[in-house]
């Protein structure tokens, strides 16, 4: 402890632990570090399926704060005693892509969906991930689910659905407008349509206080303040605090 | 309890297993012949390789089998240019990666057990005038019977385990390739334990009886021999 004082120049570093939203994963890699700067603690990350982390927290997962892909298990875990009572937050509203790597298939009213010819569309598992679960609304909404039913593939997580389409085994996929976005400089971004809001319900996502400590209090604060609210929007989200038309 | 989905993870799971043991007898028996008998120099080379999918996690053969059945992966173009499905989020994909996943479960009794025999039999047999196959079925298989039940009882409890690889291949489809591990996770993520015991009990049980199969014929066999 002594040690990290030194290093960081700080009286009290700690690590904060984050369990995060698989769509939310990149983007908080990259605010991590600006907190780290500023306030001496370090952040550690774990990445998954907000069904998933919410199994584990249930089961005694070590977590300081869960920022979560809806606003519906943070509630529970308020409700169930779980969280710190009052501390959810929204801090990100999601939004939804059709996405293919290759140019030009997805036009910008997603007609791919109703009239392409595609083998595979790949989902999260709408069981585990709240990202699955708008996607199905989505398809639902559009009267294809019953149709395309058959050529769903499911990743575990909004990351390994994203991952199918990356590696080119399904031709599309409903993914996280974040990981597009993120993923926009590292190679050629294929085509994509952002899905309106109105096909599936918000994707509010909230925070939650999981262990009450300092550190943990101003990772919270940090996400919050309105400098980090703005680069979240730039990373794909909408932010939850504006109301949307 | 058990979701309809659950009982056909269930024959998915069965079938998989089965047909997975069957190419592995194939497929297993020549090559455990092979490096049973054989005097080439390199052959810890093939030994080494046979023995990989006991040590390698299985999310790295699920990830290699993901990029090779990818459009730009030797698989993945083989397909195409066979003009045939794609093996990704398929059955018969599953059935290629438990093969190479439980290959050396099959491989590794069947070759002990052809060591074990000996060239005494075999040539006395050629003396007499037997074919190299006609000896290899009249004499080799039958007298290799424990090495066969534990190969093929050994395979199919190995593939039945199998989780890593189908989950990076598999694609959780429902029918297709949802097998049990996969089902069971899904309800231990969406809590829903009581499914999650059902299942995971099931297999526990069966694993049991099917390894208690294999010890247990195993004696007789060895006490016959004796």
């Amino acid at each position: 402890m002594l040690m990290v004082s030194c290093i960081t120049g700080t009286v009290q570093a700690a690590e904060v632990i984050v369990a995060v939203a698989a769509n939310f994963t990149q983007t908080l890699e990259k605010l991590a570090p600006e907190f780290e700067r500023l306030s001496g603690h370090s952040v550690t990350i774990v990445s998954g399926a907000t069904g998933r982390h919410y199994a584990q927290i249930v089961n005694g997962a070590p977590y300081d704060v869960f920022l979560a892909a809806d606003a519906e298990v943070t509630r529970r875990l308020e409700e169930e005693g779980r969280a710190v009572s009052g501390s959810s937050a929204a801090y990100a509203t999601g939004r939804l892509a059709l996405w293919s790597r290759t140019e030009g298939l997805v036009d910008v009213e997603g007609k791919v969906l109703m009239e392409g010819d595609f083998r595979r569309l790949s989902i999260a598992n709408p069981r585990l991930a709240p990202y699955g679960q708008a996607a199905v609304e989505v398809l639902t909404a559009l009267g294809q689910y019953e149709r395309l039913a058959e050529r769903l593939v499911q990743g575990e997580n909004i990351a390994q659905a994203y991952q199918f389409v990356d590696s080119g085994n399904a031709e599309l996929g409903l993914v996280a407008y974040s990981q597009i976005v993120g993923n926009a400089g590292n190679e050629a971004n294929g085509s994509y349509w952002l899905i309106p809001e109105t096909l599936h319900a918000p994707l509010t996502q909230e925070l939650v206080l999981l262990k009450d400590s300092a550190p943990a209090r101003e990772f919270i604060a940090f996400v919050l303040q309105p400098s980090t609210l703005e680069l979240i929007v730039a990373s794909g989200y909408g932010n939850p605090h504006v109301v949307r038309e | 309890m058990l979701f309809e989905s659950d009982i056909t993870a269930l024959w998915i799971t069965l079938r998989l297993a089965l047909i997975t043991v069957l190419v592995l007898l194939v497929v297993g028996t020549p090559l455990a012949w092979w490096l049973a008998n054989t005097r080439w120099r390199y052959k810890a080379l093939i030994e080494a390789a046979v023995a990989l999918p006991l040590v390698l996690p299985p999310t790295v053969i699920g990830f290699y089998l993901l990029v090779a059945m990818g459009p730009e992966g030797p698989l993945g173009q083989l397909t195409n240019w066979l003009g045939v499905e794609p093996l990704a989020f398929s059955f018969t994909g599953l059935v290629l990666g438990s093969v190479v996943y439980s290959l050396p479960f099959v491989v590794h009794p069947l070759q002990s057990t052809f060591s074990g025999i000996g060239r005494a039999p075999l040539e006395v047999a050629a003396t007499l005038g037997a074919r190299p196959l006609d000896r290899f079925f009249t004499i080799v298989m039958p007298l290799s019977r424990s090495g066969y039940l534990t190969a093929a009882v050994l395979g199919f409890a190995h593939t039945l385990g199998e989780f890593g690889v189908v989950l990076m291949i598999g694609g959780n489809i429902p029918g297709q390739t949802q097998v049990l591990s996969i089902a069971i996770y899904d309800h231990v993520e969406s809590l829903e334990y009581a499914s999650a015991h059902w299942l995971a009990g099931l297999l526990l049980v069966f694993s049991f009886l099917l390894l208690l199969l294999v010890y247990g014929l195993n004696k007789r066999f060895d006490m016959v021999r004796v």
